[in-house]
């Protein structure tokens, strides 16, 4: 029996969700719909009497208070009355999509004494007033309602067929694939139809394993060997050789890169030999010395792909991912802060220039913010540092970078299996979802990959994660495992295989516990299904570790053990369903030699007259999408739980101002703090990789520094996100950017210490492959030991001195200023570290000694934004005189000194007490006292000439800031 | 954390899937001199851990149960139909309970705050005297609010008039049931937060967040022993946490929240704690 349960709000009662929905449709151009009603909608399925459907809806599922229902039993089609201005639209998840409501309900009705219910199902229910023809009907559902990846439209004429899973259970078989007897031209088809995502060379490297063998592979052992070598998890690029051809001074050159990572990013990092690095570049994340007890470690992942497909289910797994690797780093740390950095095409794209097959950029970014909010709030981590930027080549590919840091004992860095080590299961169950994640993200997305890659998306269930956070931090504390791993990408079959490596392991997949029957073997091996854990616990420990899981109501199953034996050995019940050798499997790889040519693009640098109304120039840079305000991202982020934030994303007198990097004191008792903060710009990148990399570097460094850390105890991540590395020019901008990575690093002290690549972010389409802007996303952590001592960015007190720190150069290619003229230019930034460094120590010095009330570094929109977000920040003004900024470039125009973007810049407040002081610490550096801090709510500049060149409300500059991006 | 003593108030923290604020809140009443413990909920349904030996319940903010069907809703059934007798007896003993956003809605919703039906009914009988329930922005929401303390609660007396916290909830918006329970809150001064401009007059949106009936914020119960908001006084312990404070002269290492958690171990100290 299937009781419907329909619940609305009270007369009166105000329906945010139905105005968001309304003004969706809107935004799709179709304006007849004046309101739209929701309706919560439960399907109970089990025997129970009128009297407990009543009970169930009026205590658990309706709030007396603002809601009232209808319940009833569903027998045969339902009849919904429509007219052509009233229309009801009902949306449900697809079977087998996890839905975290129906599991509470369960409990919840079970907490109500009642029992008899077998299952819950969720819906909702949309009542659309207005006129809407049947071709807009699909597009609302299409575009605003539904997802038809993860759901349907429910037919109220079959309710009860969509409303029952398909139990099918299934009777094992035992698949083998024909494999000995393939030509080329075959193994190429079933890499192709099996989305193995495997290129000829390595098919043939398999074949001649079991050629060898005697024998074809089981179809688990090729899916397992598929996972494992899969770009996503082996990472061959960055790993394997690669032919470079590039120019040096008219001269054509080539060098042969052994591992790309190797040779630029470890090699950075081995050179600088930093003390404090405790544990760099083997494990999930980095791990860095926090104080004496403790350590600190941080991973940036990216969820791209998905992201593309299901922005909300993308990311939300993505941030769960990123947060499960911390979780799997040494023997767990705990989740701190998170960072996100989101790479869009701009909101305002029309709908005809969107390729076929992807989703509108809108939709897109709110979709990824909301996942990222849902999983980042329930998780209780605070989401304290980000980036957004926008470009139209993300239209099919957006980036989605999610960041954590943790915090560890020092004594549970490093981890170990042992032999006999059972190996245990926790967290989620397993369920048919994400099947072919990580190959599926080692290859192009096409218009086709939404309907063959269904089964790649997923959606996440935080508050299981938060359980398994829970009990795997005290398991941990009383040393219950030795070794832990997260489930990621390939699932248990990464998982175990990583951890396995040395020893070998032997499985029984019938242990597995499973969200529902009718899983085949291959399947709950290779499931990326969220929220599991796997460990390696010692025989004694087995049930002191099972009780703790227990009593956080957290599942926990022995699934098999580390034998010893140097072999992948799978079962199902009896038979053996994979034989595989650890050793061929982790290095049996075949080398492959990628081609890669980097050739300048051939730019020219732009003639543009100054404006004579720098004004409105200024509005215009205020209110660019990679400039304004992204406050309404922002505040939808828990910034602040745990109690440790020092410094927050929005600062200044009324909350609102742009911080740089955020810091957080962990330990609410000590002063010690972690400073994290960004760098990202892929404007440079499409002048010069190499010179991109130097500027994120330096970027992600001088946030920190202006807010008053200190360059000694900066580590840093890479993150590339490229296109596809199997056509050359690509990855020779790749290279060509690694290398700028290996300059920075060690040019500037700071050691990577992990880091990522996401590549073949191309979007298919017919002929034609859009291709991403290379990105390289540096994210840094740096350590400030007494966060009592921080500043701000905003200005604090009329009459201080206003100096501008550093040089600035005839350096606007890539900037936002000429992007308001649509042009790139080509004078790309280009740092000079071993002064950069001087400017840095100076001025962390300058903070520590408390002389400085507030910095900003120079970024985006250069000298003239700096200044205006300080001034509106403070709800004060600026007089300024651009003749005292040190200039070194050659064009001497108003517009350069104010929109140039040379790195390495501050604008810093002092009081006048603390003049000589201050110039005393900055001596042989470059600097001018260019203006001061005024009362009136003005940013009033004179121009080199001696001219006023720029007098604008900052009130009028921070509304135009604001404006773009308050949805 | 430390152990149960005679001389100090305890506090049960209650957890369960999805609470997040328990580590905060546990560092606010040590802070204060409180021996504080972590219960899981499971701890309490079992009976290995009793109300009866503490002083203090606090329900600490988050998503319990992921907020499936409504805030708090789970929890609050969970309490209100198998603790609902040991917490009437634990207020009857004259003890204190706090519950902080998630936990102001657990309170509430479990019939505990402001009590009405609570006093007057068997657990199993209660019936809901308000709710909290979506912020007309439709929204979740992190910012930093001004609320004017009044009514009369051993929570917040001597608390300054204007206090600053912050909220981070998307189901805030409280309202009462009818005209009837607003006008009882009323008249017993259990209204004990309103939200406010920074100058303490009547607010416009953000500065009310929610759109709460009459601004309410806080409320307590006809005892004045447990008190329930959305705004967070535990992330405003310390002068550290206000969100300028790089631009504001320090007094004291301490934010506006400390007080709220001074005054309930202070009374647990003069009223419950012997020789």
């Amino acid at each position: 029996m299937i009781w419907r349960i329909e619940i609305y709000n009270k007369p009166g009662i105000s329906d945010p969700d139905g105005e968001g929905v309304r003004k969706s449709i809107l935004d799709l151009g179709i304006q007849t719909i004046t309101k739209v009603e929701l309706v919560q909608v439960y399907h109970l399925e089990g025997e129970i009497n009128q009297a407990d459907a009543e009970k169930i809806s009026r205590e658990l599922l309706v709030d007396s208070v603002t809601q009232q229902y209808s319940c009833r039993i569903i027998e045969g089609p339902l009849k919904i009355s429509e007219t052509e201005n009233f229309h009801v639209i009902e949306i449900a998840h697809n079977p087998g999509v996890m839905d975290p409501v129906e599991h509470s309900a369960i409990k919840g009705i079970k907490d109500l004494g009642i029992s008899g219910i077998r299952s819950v199902r969720a819906a909702r229910q949309y009542r659309l007033n207005g006129a809407l023809s049947s071709l807009e009907r699909g597009i609302v559902v299409d575009k605003v309602l539904s997802n038809k990846l993860i759901q349907h439209v429910v037919d109220y004429n079959a309710l009860e067929k969509t409303l029952s899973l398909p139990a099918h259970e299934l009777s094992f078989k035992l698949a083998h694939v024909d494999l000995l007897d393939c030509s080329d031209k075959e193994l190429l088809k079933l890499s192709r139809d099996g989305q193995l995502f495997l290129n000829l060379k390595e098919m043939q490297t398999i074949q001649k394993y079991f050629k060898k063998l005697g024998r074809n592979p089981t179809d688990c052992e090729l899916e397992t060997i598929a996972q494992t070598w899969s770009e996503h998890c082996y990472h061959k690029t960055f790993r394997g050789d690669i032919r470079y051809q590039y120019t040096d001074k008219g001269k054509k050159k080539t060098k042969l890169i052994h591992s790309l990572l190797k040779s630029t990013i470890v090699k950075a990092t081995k050179k600088l030999n930093k003390p404090w690095c405790v544990s760099v570049f083997h494990d999930n994340a980095g791990v860095i010395k926090f104080d004496e007890k403790d350590n600190v470690c941080f991973k940036v992942e990216t969820h791209n792909h998905p992201s593309a497909l299901e922005p909300f289910g993308g990311a939300n797994t993505g941030i769960g991912g990123v947060i499960r690797d911390i979780l799997g780093t040494g023997l767990g740390a705990k989740p701190i802060c998170n960072t996100d950095v989101f790479c869009f095409a701009p909101p305002d794209m029309a709908f005809e220039d969107l390729p076929e097959g992807a989703l509108h950029p809108k939709r897109v970014m709110k979709g990824v913010v909301s996942g990222v909010r849902d999983y980042g709030n329930k998780m209780g981590i605070p989401t304290v540092n980000g980036a957004i930027l926008f470009d139209k080549k993300f239209v099919g590919n957006p980036l989605v970078y999610c960041g954590t840091v943790g915090i560890m004992p020092k004594d549970k860095v490093y981890k170990k299996t042992y032999k006999g080590d059972y190996v245990v299961v926790v967290g989620g169950k397993t369920g048919r979802d994400g099947i072919h994640g990580a190959t599926f993200s080692s290859g192009e997305l096409t218009t086709e990959s939404e309907t063959v890659s269904s089964g790649a998306v997923q959606i996440g269930d935080p508050i299981q994660e938060k359980k398994v956070l829970d009990a795997l931090l005290k398991a941990r504390d009383l040393d219950l495992y030795t070794a832990i791993t997260d489930c990621g990408a390939g699932g248990l079959s990464s998982a175990v295989g990583e951890m396995g490596k040395e020893l070998g392991a032997r499985i029984d997949l019938d242990k597995v516990p499973l969200k529902y029957a009718g899983l085949n073997y291959d399947e709950i091996w290779i499931s990326e299904s969220q929220e599991r854990m796997v460990l390696s616990v010692e025989s004694k420990d087995l049930k002191e570790l099972l009780s703790v899981f227990t009593n956080e109501n957290v599942e926990a199953t022995v699934i098999g053990e580390f034998t010893g034996s140097g072999r992948l050995e799978l079962f199902y019940h009896v038979s053996k369903v994979c034989d595989l050798d650890m050793a061929f499997l982790h290095d049996g790889t075949p080398k492959i030699v990628k081609e890669a040519r980097w050739a300048e693009p051939k730019l020219k640098d732009t003639k543009i007259p100054c404006p004579s109304d720098l004004n409105q120039k200024l509005l215009e840079v205020f209110s660019h999408y990679n400039v304004c305000s992204k406050e309404w991202v922002i505040r939808q982020y828990d910034h602040e739980v745990q109690g440790a934030s020092v410094i927050k994303p929005l600062v200044g007198i009324t909350c609102d101002g742009p911080s740089d990097a955020s810091v957080i004191a962990p330990k609410l008792d000590s002063k010690k703090g972690i400073a994290i903060s960004n760098g990202i710009n892929v404007q440079y990148g499409k002048i010069d990789p190499y010179w991109m990399a130097m500027s994120c570097v330096d970027e992600a460094i001088r946030q920190i520094i202006s807010v008053g850390g200190t360059l000694d105890k900066i580590a840093i991540l890479d993150n590339f996100c490229w296109g596809n590395p199997d056509k050359p020019d690509r990855l020779g901008g790749l290279v060509r950017c690694a290398l700028g990575c290996y300059d920075a690093a060690v040019k500037y002290g700071v050691p990577f210490i992990s880091g990522k690549d996401s590549l073949y972010n191309e979007y298919a389409q017919g002929n034609q492959s859009i291709a991403i802007p290379g990105a390289i996303l540096i994210s840094a952590m740096g350590i400030v030991p007494d966060v009592t001592k921080m500043v701000t960015m905003d200005f604090k007190c009329p009459g201080n001195l206003i100096y501008a720190v550093g040089k600035t150069d005839d350096e606007w290619g890539g900037s936002i200023y000429l992007d308001t003229y649509g042009l790139l230019g080509s004078a790309v930034p280009k740092p000079d570290p071993k002064q950069a460094v001087k400017i840095f120590e100076a001025l962390s010095k300058a903070t520590h000694s408390g002389v400085i009330r507030s910095m900003h570094d120079c970024s985006e929109g250069g000298l003239a934004v700096a200044l205006a977000e300080m001034a509106f920040s403070g709800n004060v003004g600026a007089e300024i005189s651009l003749k005292n900024v040190r200039f070194t470039g050659k064009q001497k125009r108003n517009d350069m000194v104010l929109f140039a973007e040379s790195n390495s810049r501050f604008v810093v407040e002092v009081e006048p007490k603390n003049q000589k002081r201050f110039e005393k610490l900055l001596s042989g550096l470059p600097w001018g006292l260019i203006g001061q801090v005024s009362q009136e709510k003005e940013l009033s500049v004179i121009g080199l000439n001696g001219e006023s060149c720029l007098q604008v409300s900052t009130m009028d500059l921070k509304q135009a800031w604001q404006k773009p991006l308050k949805f | 954390m430390s152990k149960m003593t005679s001389q100090q108030a305890n506090v049960l923290i209650l957890r369960s899937a999805g609470t997040n604020c328990d580590r905060e809140t546990a560092f606010a009443f040590q802070s204060c001199g409180a021996s504080v413990e972590l219960v899981h909920i499971n701890k309490l349904l079992s009976g290995e851990v009793s109300l009866r030996n503490y002083h203090i319940l606090a329900i600490p903010g988050g998503f319990t149960y992921g907020d499936d069907i409504a805030s708090g809703r789970i929890l609050a059934n969970e309490l209100r139909l198998h603790l609902g007798g040991a917490f009437k007896q634990f207020m009857a003993d004259g003890k204190l309970a706090i519950g902080i956003c998630n936990g102001f809605q657990i309170l509430v919703k479990a019939g505990f705050l402001p009590g009405f039906s609570f006093t007057q009914n068997t657990p199993k009988d209660v019936v809901q005297d308000a709710t909290l329930t979506y912020n007309d922005s439709g929204k979740f929401e992190d910012r930093w609010v001004h609320l004017k303390a009044e009514g009369s609660c051993v929570w917040t007396e001597g608390l300054k008039n204007l206090v600053y916290f912050p909220v981070a909830h998307a189901e805030g918006k409280f309202i009462p049931k009818d005209d009837e329970t607003l006008r009882k809150l009323k008249e017993n001064k259990q209204i004990i937060f309103r939200y406010c401009s920074s100058d303490g007059r009547e607010p416009v949106y953000p500065e009310c967040p929610n759109g709460s009936t009459d601004y309410i914020a806080g409320i307590t119960d006809t005892t004045g022993r447990i008190l329930g908001l959305m705004p967070h006084p535990e992330r405003h312990f310390l002068f550290t946490q206000h969100p300028f404070w790089t631009r504001l002269e320090k007094n004291s290492d301490l934010g506006d929240g400390a007080k709220i958690f001074q005054n309930g171990v202070e009374y647990v100290k003069k009223h419950l704690l012997r020789g």
